[in-house]
């Protein structure tokens, strides 16, 4: 459903040429829930901009539902559903209206577009609301019209380009349990960026993770988790002495890495943890060692961009966003909403 | 098909809170009474250019003039678009750029061609001729005209980005010296030598005599062919800049 080669976009500004996406190669199968993952700033929405053709590519190709991006730009608008950063609908336009007007936009016929608008405002849980005026609207209540906005003509793609920032988690939760429903009821691709880690890790069944303008991972967040940052496991053992001969018991587990001990602690990073966990036990048990406490950590996807980096996410998120606000690069959510 | 479609779309969109808001209305059927009651008594008394009542000579003048400055700083209303998020929305969808830009363009026109037709019908029993013909065709010059203004504004505005003082800074300081040289408010054949050839540069010049050629129920003339010109020049100009724009705007 979407592909792309070697995508590059770079941007004049005062402080020289900015390189945002350096070479993304992607490819998305239909039916896939996939997320972009990556700290403000990381060539996120340069990209799906490109994809959604809002933005022209300095050099690669895609194309998005069988549509070149740069050859058929009105082919690939017309499969697509796009739901950007900001608030799609118009302050002083009414619920209802700009609906029924995203519908004949997609040039779908008058009576078609009420019907499916009234249809939306059901599903979206919109119906009280469809003759007030846009601005009088929750933040959770707008975003959910921007997606009713994006699934007006029913598109084979969905693009959502950070759909729940700025949002309380009340209303988070609220947005994706819609996003999932309609998913499941249409199968159709959905493809989304973040700076979440949580929620690329419950909602998205692939995620890419990018930096820099590159995409350094892409892998459902499990094996992403398992290969590239695997379970944090820490001992307390009796003593010193019994410490010092499970780390060197420790070293001979698979996968194992960063064996330390300290004082009367052991820790270690390996893979299944939690499977292997309780054998290691039991191995230490019967050279005599006693275990008094045991702790498994599951690794996030944030120790995954720490592993793959040096920096975490959350750090680095703030870090790449001042710098960038100043070059004017890209628009920024925390623009938008300011 | 689908482009007219569209310009339809845009145009039933944005006119939609227009017509919705009463003080809008009401402002907007003031204000010509306020040119006409405040502004004309004071035209009976200075010798104008020109043939027939002053009125004929000062009304087409003052509707080219509420063309040019609605129209130039139209773009305002789209740098809010602009910034929320709801311009880019309707980029995604498949529907034609100027198409888009038409829409919202004669979202603006559309009062002020009701303003002008309270001001002519207003103005005509004080001595302003009625030549029905001519003066509808001077303001369907005025529409085309309009969108090509309100094309290039939308143009700067997203030229500009989101600094709204610059497009203001920019969008005024090209309008003022356009409409002062055109002739709008006084006749130019009152100015010195060197302003009068300056506003033979101007093509707003043009349009203001052929506008005022209209409105004396001449239509077969030169004059009325250069406006026509001048007109259609600055839309097609104007649409193609803001086509432009956009494709290449990063927004």
């Amino acid at each position: 459903m979407i592909q792309a080669t070697d995508l590059t976009r770079s941007f004049k500004t005062k402080a020289g040429l900015v390189e945002a996406v350096r070479g993304l190669s992607l490819q998305v199968e239909e039916g896939e829930l996939v997320a972009f993952l990556g700290p403000n700033g990381a060539g996120k929405s340069t990209s799906v901009r490109m994809l959604t053709t809002l933005l022209p590519i300095t050099s690669g190709s895609a194309t998005v539902g069988g549509f070149d991006v740069a050859r058929d730009p009105v082919g690939v608008r017309r499969t697509i559903g796009y739901v950007g950063q900001g608030t799609g609908s118009g302050p002083y336009h009414r619920v209802r209206d700009e609906l029924v007007t995203q519908g004949r936009a997609y040039r779908m016929g008058d009576a078609e577009a009420r019907r499916r608008a009234d249809e939306l405002l059901g599903v979206l849980e919109l119906e009280g609301l469809a003759d007030r005026n846009c601005a009088t609207l929750s933040g959770g209540q707008k975003r959910r019209l921007d997606i009713a906005l994006g699934l007006m003509h029913t598109p084979k793609i969905l693009f959502l380009d950070e759909p729940s920032t700025g949002l309380d988690p009340h209303s988070r939760a609220n947005l994706w349990e819609h996003v999932i429903k309609l998913r499941r009821q249409t199968g159709m691709t959905i493809f989304l960026t973040t700076h979440y880690l949580d929620e690329a890790d419950t909602m998205a069944e692939r995620v890419m993770i990018m930096d820099h303008g590159k995409m350094i991972a892409d892998d459902v967040p499990e094996k992403l988790k398992a290969d590239l940052a695997g379970d944090q496991v820490s001992l307390g053992l009796v003593s010193e002495s019994d410490a010092i001969t499970a780390a060197e018991s420790a070293m001979n587990l698979p996968t194992v890495r960063d064996v330390t001990q300290t004082d009367r602690r052991l820790t270690f990073t390996i893979q299944n943890g939690e499977t292997l966990m309780p054998e290691f036990i039991r191995q230490l048990h019967q050279k005599g060692l006693e275990v008094a406490t045991a702790n498994v950590v599951r690794p996030t996807l944030d120790d995954v961009f720490l592993s793959l980096t040096g920096r975490s996410l959350r750090e680095s998120s703030l870090a790449v966003q001042k710098t960038e606000q100043v070059a004017h690069i890209e628009r920024y959510t925390s623009e938008v909403s300011s | 098909m689908n482009f007219v479609q569209d310009t339809l779309v845009s145009f039933r969109r944005e006119i939609g809170p227009t017509l919705r808001s009463w003080y809008y209305i009401l402002f907007g059927i003031i204000q010509p009474l306020l040119y006409l009651g405040l502004f004309v008594p004071l035209l009976t008394s200075v010798p104008m250019g020109g043939e027939g009542h002053p009125l004929q000579w000062f009304v087409p003048g003052m509707i080219v003039m509420l063309v040019l400055f609605t129209t130039v700083s139209c773009g305002w209303a789209l740098t809010e678009e602009l910034m929320s998020g709801s311009f880019e929305r309707f980029l995604a969808t498949p529907m034609s750029r100027p198409a888009m830009l038409i829409g919202r363009a004669l979202k603006e026109l559309a009062p002020l061609l009701a303003q002008a037709l309270i001001v002519i019908g207003l103005a005509a029993p004080f001595g302003l001729v009625l030549h029905p013909v001519t003066m509808l065709f001077g303001l369907l010059l005025l529409l085309v005209f309009g969108v090509g203004v309100a094309a290039l504004s939308y143009a700067l505005a997203i030229a500009s980005k989101h600094d709204g003082g610059l497009f203001y800074m920019v969008s005024h300081s090209v309008a003022l010296p356009l409409m002062l040289l055109g002739g709008v408010l006084l006749p130019m054949d009152m100015a010195p030598g060197w302003l009068y050839t300056a506003s033979r540069f101007n093509p707003l010049t043009y349009l203001v005599e052929a506008e005022r050629a209209l409105f004396l129920g001449e239509l077969y003339s030169a004059t009325v062919l250069n406006g026509v010109i001048v007109a259609f020049l600055v839309a097609g100009v104007g649409l193609l800049v803001g086509a432009m724009t956009i494709r290449r705007a990063t927004l």
